[in-house]
């Protein structure tokens, strides 16, 4: 019923025009509030069970993407304790764990984030314990400049680096053994860093710091608590 | 969630996503108040006004809302709280600072339709910003509005001197000369990109 | 605005074309020019926006030209706000059902649709005056004309910009696309050069009729 208070000080008379009696006033507003509400809620109630589908059917799309052979896929929220399967109580950022039709553990998608040239660029990551690697990505929000920035979605000679781009950890297992960088065209040599791509060299940063933050904070958590997420499968 | 320094917000706001020039909000104040500079400039700071005031409510809904679970009803209630804190202003600059009100005054009612408002109140949800970062990106997107109003308002002084061809006078010329605006505007866009 | 029907409109088929050329929302008149230029970087785009706006047009004018005797003088732009925004939260809660890709493509703006000054205007200059069905005729034709000036811009930008116009390719290989016209500032070129058309016709129409007044003068 907020709106209907706000609605009556909106519908004071300003100062200047004539005092009305404020009885049909009220009445309209209660009204059309009354209204409006009604049919908000209808429409929300009926749309809710679509939109939610909807989201499932996004995400698990850009799951299966990511992480190659996987059928199906379980939630965990990475919490402070380490990793957590979604929905009892746990709070924290979503992790999707893949699995593949033989029930297999496949890997593990993690969100990942960092600046671009125009705005933040947003990706999911697949990360496969069995290589020790970063296995696909997929840029799930970008403003990036059409057909500059925008190839590192797009370029299939980028997208090679994160084929198999390694994300080991070091030996103490709490932090990643050799950060993930972006080196100029041509001279990659190591496979934890990613051959640049020309005319979108501010994006393709962002995606080798959004890559590297990702993987420091999803890696050890994910090496640590493997058993439990093998443990999942649906 | 957001973890973006107040600086960048600010400048982010205010020329690398400007909100007249590369977000296409408030374009109609933009193309209606520009043809003088001094009326640009009292646009300008009656915006920036308004953007805080709004931005401070629609951060105070958006808390309200969540905790009651009622967030289909934000939309509206981001514009009918918004429209009434205008009346509000405006009567209290009125009753309080006839000077100030003078110089605004036409303005104010005029800003309630601005999409620009609504649009920054309905961003900063959407990027989840504390109430500090609100301040500030509201305060950068209103410097932006107004820059961009400023830059137009020079150009079209210095335009009327000018002898344009008779078919494209009018907006189809303003269009144009936004066009460019936004054109160098986009240069901006790599501030602030790669640093860390 | 000046020759508004006033009082109650006969239905004629001028009240549905109006909104195509004369009163074109965008064209025209120049309103709702933030979507305009926003959301037309693609015809997709374009024809998702033009039927959203046509939608909450279509429906919140009804509602109000139902209500026209009830809602007093003083509250109206309060309650036509209130109605408008209802049917906006509607459309975004539709679209979000029907594909979350569309709806991230369009972003914030179809919760502008509250703002889109085409839709109030409306609803203060006819829908409040003007008798059902002459309301629905008219915000029919208005919303197909801001359809329209939205795909005379989505196609114009992305067969320039992409290369493409509804996601298939029309030119070979070897077309460089022209980026900039999918950018911010290809939407005021492009709107701006649509109004220099409009203009360049309306003018030359306009020295045709005097140079025949003229001739008809030196006759007489």
């Amino acid at each position: 019923m907020s709106i209907k208070v706000e609605l009556q000080t909106q519908s004071q008379p300003g100062p200047g025009t004539q005092v009305a009696p404020s009885w049909p006033m009220l009445r309209t507003l209660a009204g059309i509030a009354i209204l409006s509400g009604l049919l908000v809620v209808l429409v929300y109630q009926a749309t809710k069970p679509i939109i939610t589908e909807n989201e499932r059917i996004l995400t698990e799309q850009a799951v299966f993407e990511v992480l190659p052979g996987a059928v199906s896929k379980v939630d965990f929220v990475l919490t402070e304790q380490g990793l957590a399967p979604a929905g009892e109580g746990a709070v924290g950022m979503a992790v999707f764990v893949g699995f593949g039709a033989d029930a297999e553990l496949r890997g593990v998608a993690f969100p990942g984030a960092a600046r671009g040239y125009q705005d933040v660029i947003q990706f999911l990551f697949g990360y496969d314990p069995a290589c020790e690697c970063i296995v696909g990505s997929k840029v799930l929000r970008s403003t990036e400049t059409p057909g500059l920035g925008d190839k590192i979605d797009t370029d299939p000679v980028f997208l090679e680096n994160f084929v198999a781009l390694d994300a080991s950890l070091n030996p103490a297992g709490t932090a990643l053994a050799n950060p993930i960088v972006l080196v100029a065209h041509g001279t990659k040599t190591a496979p934890w860093q990613i051959d640049g791509i020309s005319g979108a060299t501010i994006s393709g940063k962002a995606m080798a710091r959004a890559a590297n933050d990702a993987a420091e904070r999803f890696v050890p958590s994910i090496r640590r608590d493997l058993a439990k997420l093998a443990a999942a499968a649906p | 969630m957001q973890d973006e320094s107040l600086y960048f917000i600010f400048l982010n706001a205010a020329v690398v996503n400007n909100f007249v020039l590369a977000l296409f909000l408030g374009i109609c104040p933009f193309l209606g108040v520009s043809a003088k500079k001094d009326t640009a400039w009292n646009m300008g700071l009656a915006v920036i006004f308004v953007m805080l005031v709004s931005s401070m409510s629609a951060y105070g809904i958006n808390w309200l809302l969540t905790e009651l679970d009622l967030l289909f009803l934000r939309l509206i209630c981001y514009i009918a709280v918004i429209a009434s804190a205008v009346q509000l202003v405006e009567m209290f600059v009125k009753r309080y600072s006839p000077a100030l009100f003078r110089s605004l005054g036409i303005f104010l009612p005029l800003i309630t339709t601005n999409c620009a408002i609504l649009g920054l109140a309905l961003f900063q949800t959407a990027k989840e910003y504390d109430f500090i970062q609100s301040l500030i990106y509201a305060l950068g997107a209103g410097a932006g509005f107004m820059l961009a109003l400023m830059l137009m308002a020079g150009l079209r002084e210095k335009l009327e001197l000018a002898r344009v061809p008779s078919v494209s006078q009018g907006a189809a010329m303003s269009l144009m000369l936004a066009g460019l605006l936004s054109l160098a505007f986009m240069g901006f866009a790599g501030l602030g990109g790669s640093h860390g | 605005m000046a020759e508004l029907p006033n009082p109650q409109e006969n239905l004629s088929l001028d009240t549905f074309l109006r909104g195509l050329w004369t009163e074109n929302p965008v064209f025209a008149m120049l309103l709702g020019m933030c979507p305009v230029l926003a959301v037309t970087n693609s015809t997709m785009n374009a024809i998702a926006m033009g039927l959203a706006t046509t939608f909450v047009l279509v429906c919140s004018s009804l509602l109000i030209s139902l209500l026209r005797n009830w809602i007093p003088k003083q509250v109206r732009i309060a309650s036509y706000i209130i109605i408008i925004a209802t049917f906006v939260t509607i459309v975004d809660y539709g679209i979000q059902a029907i594909s979350l890709e569309l709806y991230a493509a369009l972003g914030a703006f179809i919760q502008l649709i509250v703002v889109n000054c085409v839709i109030l205007g409306r609803a203060e200059a006819y829908a409040s005056k003007q008798r059902l069905h002459t309301t629905l005729v008219n915000s029919l034709g208005m919303g197909a004309g801001f359809t329209i000036a939205l795909l005379a811009l989505g196609t114009v930008r992305e067969i320039l910009g992409s290369g493409s116009i509804l996601g298939v390719a029309l030119f070979g290989e070897g077309f460089q696309p022209w980026v900039v016209m999918i950018l911010p500032p290809g939407g005021f070129f492009v709107l701006g050069a649509w109004l220099l058309l409009f203009n360049w016709l309306r003018l030359r129409k306009e020295r045709k009729v005097m140079e025949q007044s003229g001739v008809a003068a030196n006759a007489g």
